[in-house]
């Protein structure tokens, strides 16, 4: 494991199963564990640092995105949360909190029902991972880099609060080398499991399940589903906040996992 | 010279209005704007017009494939190459090409070509490609893996060809316990192999790797050059020498008994904005993982709109630089000698009808290039000694040339 310190945290690679994983890390306290959307984490976030203050947070590029190396013989996202449980394994925190974002969502929910016993608490932002019975999620595929990920937004001004007003060649590099690892691992189905439905009333980790109003990337729907699902599960809906509640109410989610964890 | 006819089996009925107000005719470009009476009748018409582009003396007639957009009424190659084994006597059947990531069983592929093969009594040519990035998305097929899939699909097509069964494939992305087919292809070892393409050097050098004739399919011919350049390094870096019989070119050509007439037809031509594969968002043409990694951002600027779209050069200027040839027989006669002389390909496809052009213009383009054209080609074909593979006997593969004759350079 190799450490080093910037002042927007420490970037801390670790090496599972010959992939380098690249972590942003910051805080002390409770571990907790971020995971990403499948457009990828652009940098130590609001929201980290928020969550630092009171916790060890340790945000990671997934496997094969961003600065993480790619497993090549990855072919699901089951795959992803494989590898992120040896990561955590490697890492030795003892069991986290683990927040999953949008596609990073779907990746922890994975992880909870292969090794429950590694969480200490289950939050899922707008999660993917279950097909919807009414609406559908967005397909990246159909529209551009820029046209998908200011859908994650519910405005402009919190896209540009993180993304700026302009696209930079390292920020398409970044987002397309992300959407190219979300293919390979969900292009088809595309960003849902059918096996994994069945498994979440296993999940016995006191779980949040939070939900942008206004998501028009993943429908609130599935949000209600992994609610019913999870069996010790609750929901918070943020009114009038889109897909990306971690990028755009960064202090409101970090209050709301801060919360979570302090009550059980 | 190899002369083939090739129509991309336009839907010239659809609505154009609504392509323009859409602004885009693929992937999305509802099939609702379909009309199956014009479709049926633009089929049956297809059927006598390969027929007479048999009986003018077309070497060879080529399909090809791509779904969801008015501009190609052929969903599935193997269909109309069966068809065209029963109707035709003499031609050969040139695919270019067979999209064979885009196929979850290629095995079942070489099923269709053996049949396809033996039904034509051996006038396959069995073009593969890796399918336009458009084709990824309507198939659902994984463009992160296309070109894996196309390299595995292509060995297991030869082993397929080549090998007695049974055999089992385990690989990467395709696997069977049982490889057997029962049916196998007429022409021994097996039918000759093609590759289309447009320019990219990642496949030029796969072709020429292979010893498989690369066929430009309607490069700007001042391209044309460094294209048979990179083609040709491969080629002798594997040990052999690359000539014309090496090269293909497909081409626009629309001739009629008058000038005015023919260049009317011709406008057709651009019926796409001058687009040959349709108008499609640039990521669609680029599906995650599709492109190399080299052209990156190059790709990702243009699907994010931050580099113009390529947009087709105006008519007047594609006829100028020959990219488009429409005239009378000695126009085309004349432009077609530049276009042999510059790109010196022994394979040409000569595209001859688009967009609305009807059944009776379509008709006579083919008369006119048969009866007119095509003897004049062969004629300068013959001077600029643009031999094809038929004619030399070139070995279909590097794989089935005689080591003896392979001399890698370096």
């Amino acid at each position: 494991m190799t450490t080093i310190s910037t002042s927007e945290g420490r970037r801390v690679t670790t090496t599972v199963a010959d992939i380098e994983l690249r972590a942003f890390e910051g805080g002390e306290g409770r571990p907790v564990v971020v995971l990403h959307h499948s457009f990828g984490n652009p940098s130590w976030l609001p929201f980290h640092a928020r969550l630092a203050q009171a916790c060890a947070v340790s945000a990671p590029d997934l496997p094969g995105f961003g600065a993480s190396t790619r497993p090549v013989w990855a072919r699901d996202v089951r795959d992803l949360a494989m590898l992120v449980g040896w990561w955590l394994r490697r890492i030795g925190r003892g069991p986290v909190a683990l927040v999953g974002c949008g596609f990073g969502g779907w990746v922890a929910a994975e992880l909870a029902v292969m090794w429950p016993e590694g969480l200490s608490h289950l939050v899922l932002v707008g999660a993917a991972g279950i097909l919807p019975e009414q609406g559908r999620i967005l397909d990246q595929v159909l529209v551009s880099h820029s046209e998908y990920v200011s859908a994650a937004f519910g405005d402009r001004v919190a896209y540009e609060a993180v993304y700026g007003a302009e696209l930079t060649d390292d920020l398409l590099l970044q987002w397309d080398r992300n959407r190219e690892m979300t293919a390979r691992v969900a292009w088809k189905p595309h960003m849902y499991n059918r096996r994994l439905v069945p498994l979440l009333p296993l999940v016995d980790v006191p779980s949040l399940v939070v939900w942008g109003g206004a998501d028009r990337v993943v429908p609130l729907e599935c949000g209600e589903r992994y609610a019913a699902l999870l069996p010790r599960a609750s929901l918070e809906v943020v009114e009038g906040c889109g897909h990306a509640v971690d990028m755009e109410r960064p202090i409101e989610l970090a209050q709301l996992v801060a919360a979570h964890i302090g009550r059980q | 010279m190899f002369l083939s006819y090739f129509t991309e089996q336009p839907m010239g009925a659809y609505p154009e209005d609504e392509g323009l107000r859409a602004g885009y005719t693929s992937v999305l470009f509802s099939n609702k704007h379909f009309d199956p009476v014009e479709g049926s009748r633009l089929y049956r018409e297809r059927l006598d017009e390969y027929r007479l582009a048999e009986e003018v003396g077309f070497d060879g007639i080529m399909v090809n494939e791509h779904h969801n957009a008015p501009y190609c009424m052929q969903p599935r190659i193997t269909v109309w190459s069966s068809i065209l084994a029963a109707i035709t006597e003499r031609v050969k059947i040139v695919q270019l090409g067979n999209p064979l990531p885009t196929y979850d069983s290629p095995l079942q592929f070489a099923e269709e070509i053996a049949m396809i093969d033996m039904i034509s009594q051996g006038r396959l040519v069995s073009g593969i490609v890796r399918g336009a990035g458009q084709e990824s998305i309507c198939l659902n097929s994984n463009p992160a893996y296309n070109r894996e899939r196309f390299d595995e699909a292509h060995n297991l097509l030869i082993k397929t060809m080549t090998e007695d069964g049974p055999f089992a494939w385990e690989g990467e992305h395709f696997q069977y316990r049982v490889v057997n087919p029962w049916v196998r292809v007429l022409q021994q070892p097996h039918p000759r192999i093609w590759v289309p393409g447009v320019f990219s050097p990642e496949t030029l050098i796969w072709a020429a790797e292979h010893r498989y004739p690369y066929i430009s399919l309607n490069t700007p011919l001042h391209l044309t050059g460094q294209l048979w350049e990179i083609y040709d390094e491969a080629a002798r870096r594997v040990g052999y020498e690359p000539g014309p019989e090496n090269r293909g070119y497909l081409l626009r050509v629309h001739v009629q008994d008058t000038e005015e007439r023919a260049l009317e037809c011709g406008r057709e031509f651009m019926w796409m904005q001058g687009q040959f594969t349709g108008v499609g968002h640039p990521y669609w043409v680029n599906p995650p993982g599709y492109g190399s990694d080299s052209r990156r951002l190059t790709y990702t600027k243009l699907a994010n709109g931050l580099l113009p779209r390529s947009m087709a050069a105006p008519f007047d200027d594609q006829l100028r630089t020959h990219e488009i040839v429409a005239g009378t027989p000695d126009q085309c006669i004349a432009a077609l000698r530049v276009v042999l002389e510059t790109c010196r390909p022994s394979i040409l496809m000569l595209w001859g009808n688009d967009g609305k052009v009807d059944h009776r213009d379509s008709t006579r383009c083919i008369e006119l290039l048969g009866r007119e054209v095509l003897p004049a080609l062969r004629e300068i074909g013959d001077e600029l000694s643009l031999k094809d593979p038929f004619e030399l006997g070139t070995p279909i593969s590097l794989a089935l040339t005689p080591p003896e004759e392979l001399h890698p350079a370096g």
